[in-house]
């Protein structure tokens, strides 16, 4: 520490002195959150800084873990599908799917055509409303409130959709295993119709104000950058990925549900960096809603249908036959007390979330309760390499990235 | 030992058969049960012979009753191929250590360290095995068939 420091400028000896001194100086290290106003999710950052740079970066998660594995282990197998919906909480819809699959796939199942295309509307729905809550918290993180009130007007919408199918805007408990729980309500498409036309507008909106935004840009452009070898080292998949300049899109490369049928395009970034993140996400909302349209149009060209597989392991008899009928009784009554039994085996399904590679890894002894549930989080996965996106970067940058990363800690923590 | 099809399959059969164990392709999943010993040499060989560059997935399963009782299961993923392989090692109770792939596979290192968290299985040559979901003082392992779901945990007061 200086001494004494000259008192007035005409001191030219000691001025010099103090400028070779050895001046001790270190680190600091900066606790942010648990819960802090700038980071939508519970997560822990101990940001060790130079100055205002970002020197290393220690992420500690696990704020909001359930047990979602031990929880699910302990039930039947349709007992997990509720606790599918509070993952992420933003795309619930998309982690049934992702759940209900994986068992369809253990038990061997084939869902009708019918329930295929509602699934794929529905969770292209939940793919629309994640990435609103993206971009729109983003911008309000970044002190914009304007944009984020238009991405959550917007959300509400595709959420007031998802109420209209399954009667729950955000834990909708939809997608069952062998189908929906049930087809859309008959005004369901001229509403979408509607309601699609809105959310356009409503991007168009967001649009305007935000992605040519002097502030905007100058805050994501060049931050959060991760190139696409890293994104391979550390297994980061969805819009992180392909902002990255990989156009790996599960959709694509591994057709599940009806998407081999459906037109849409997958957007790739050049960059790596947040703004490509930003432009990756606004053009899969696009190509989402353009999904969500051709679903309608195809599930109008169905016409009525069953939307549930006929098997009597996992399907309910009908009220009416129950109510009448012994047999029926007997096997309501045993699929409700026990469940679905589910052959001896072990089995990997992954779909495409709003985040990237959701993918559920089951075992089954052959019983009714799972011998293992295993949820591969791509929160999680791609919250890693963040002190990797930062190392050197100032501590404002790390706003953006972590919003852009999107960790929802129901999905990392389960 | 069969191959089901799958060139991957294959080409570990091929090249390193003394470390598969077993092979199975239930509902379309190309599987090796390989051994634990060589899980690190089986691994590098995916990833520089056969390009499976992504480690998408790495958990742990616990088979109370059975002798190994753990099985350490790692999902692969080859992006320029578009293929899957699932590779799984047999840990026993006793001594529940198998090798890190974080040298291989940077994003083994958090997934490491969950199956550490939640089954207490060691990784030998982690950088930083620690907790990460769950806190440090937490007493036992919960994802082990044998903690029960209801059990209660010490509290604990505030850390600095």
């Amino acid at each position: 520490m200086p001494r004494s420091l000259p008192r007035f400028p005409d001191a030219p000896a000691a001025l010099a002195d103090d400028f070779e001194r050895d001046l001790h100086t270190e680190h600091q290290v900066l606790n942010m959150g648990p819960s802090h106003p700038a980071t939508h999710g519970t997560v822990k950052f101990l940001i060790e800084l130079d100055g205002e740079t970002i020197v290393n970066l220690d992420i500690q998660v696990g704020y909001l873990h359930r047990g979602f594995e031990k929880e699910c282990e302990s039930g039947t197998w349709y007992q997990a599908i509720p606790y599918t919906d509070r993952l992420n909480y933003n795309s619930a819809v998309l982690a049934n799917i992702g759940y209900c699959m994986a068992v369809e796939k253990l038990l061997g199942i084939e869902t009708p055509e019918r329930c295929q295309w509602l699934r794929a509307m529905s969770g292209e729905l939940s793919r629309v409303a994640d990435h609103l809550t993206r971009c729109g918290a983003a911008c309000l993180e970044l002190a914009a409130m304007t944009p984020f009130l238009y991405g959550i007007e917007a959300r509400e919408l595709t959420w007031d959709l998802l109420e209209m199918l399954c009667g729950a805007r955000v834990t909708s408990n939809y997608i069952r295993i062998g189908g929906v729980k049930h087809g859309m309500p008959a005004d369901f498409p001229a509403t979408a119709k509607d309601f699609i036309a809105r959310i356009r507008k409503l991007l168009a909106d967001f649009d305007k104000v935000v992605t040519s935004n002097r502030i905007f840009v100058d805050r994501l452009q060049g931050t959060g950058v991760i190139s696409k070898e890293d994104c391979i080292r550390y297994a980061v998949t969805g819009p992180i990925l392909r902002s990255a300049g990989v156009g790996l899109d599960l959709r694509k490369a591994e057709p599940y549900l009806t998407y081999d049928q459906i037109d849409f395009d997958v957007p790739v970034g050049t960059v790596g960096d947040n703004y490509d993140r930003y432009l990756v996400c606004v053009e899969e909302m696009h190509q989402s809603l353009r999904i969500i349209e051709q679903c309608l149009a195809k599930l109008d060209k169905l016409g009525p249908g069953p939307v549930n597989v006929l098997d009597p392991r996992v399907r309910w008899p009908a009220k009416g036959r129950v109510f009448n009928r012994m047999e029926e009784l007997i096997q309501h009554f045993k699929s409700v007390t026990e469940g679905p039994r589910v052959p001896a085996g072990e089995g990997y399904l992954a779909i495409e979330s709003a985040n990237g590679e959701l993918g559920f890894y089951l075992v089954s002894d052959g019983s009714a309760v799972p011998v293992k549930v295993r949820c591969r989080p791509p929160s999680f996965v791609n919250l890693q390499p963040m002190p990797l996106m930062l190392r050197g970067a100032l501590l404002a940058d790390l706003i953006p990235t972590f919003d852009f990363i999107n960790m929802i800690g129901g999905e990392c923590d389960r | 030992m069969q191959d089901f099809g799958s060139p991957a399959l294959q080409q570990l059969i091929a090249q390193l058969r003394d470390a598969v164990q077993q092979t199975h392709a239930y509902r379309g999943d190309a599987t090796a049960l390989v051994e634990a010993a060589r899980v690190e040499n089986v691994l590098c060989f995916l990833r520089d012979e056969l390009d499976f560059d992504m480690l998408t997935d790495l958990t742990a399963v616990d088979y109370l009753g059975e002798k190994p009782r753990f099985e350490v299961v790692y999902h692969l993923y080859s992006t320029r191929a578009n293929q899957r392989v699932r590779i799984k090692a047999r840990v026993a109770e006793e001594a529940p250590e198998i090798a890190s792939a974080t040298s291989l596979f940077a994003s083994a290192d958090w997934m490491e360290r969950e199956v550490y968290d939640l089954y207490g299985i060691r990784f030998a040559g982690h950088p930083d095995l620690r907790r990460i979901l769950l806190y440090d003082e937490f007493e036992g392992y919960p994802l082990r068939k044998d903690y029960p779901k209801e059990r209660r945990q010490p509290l604990v007061g505030p850390r600095n």
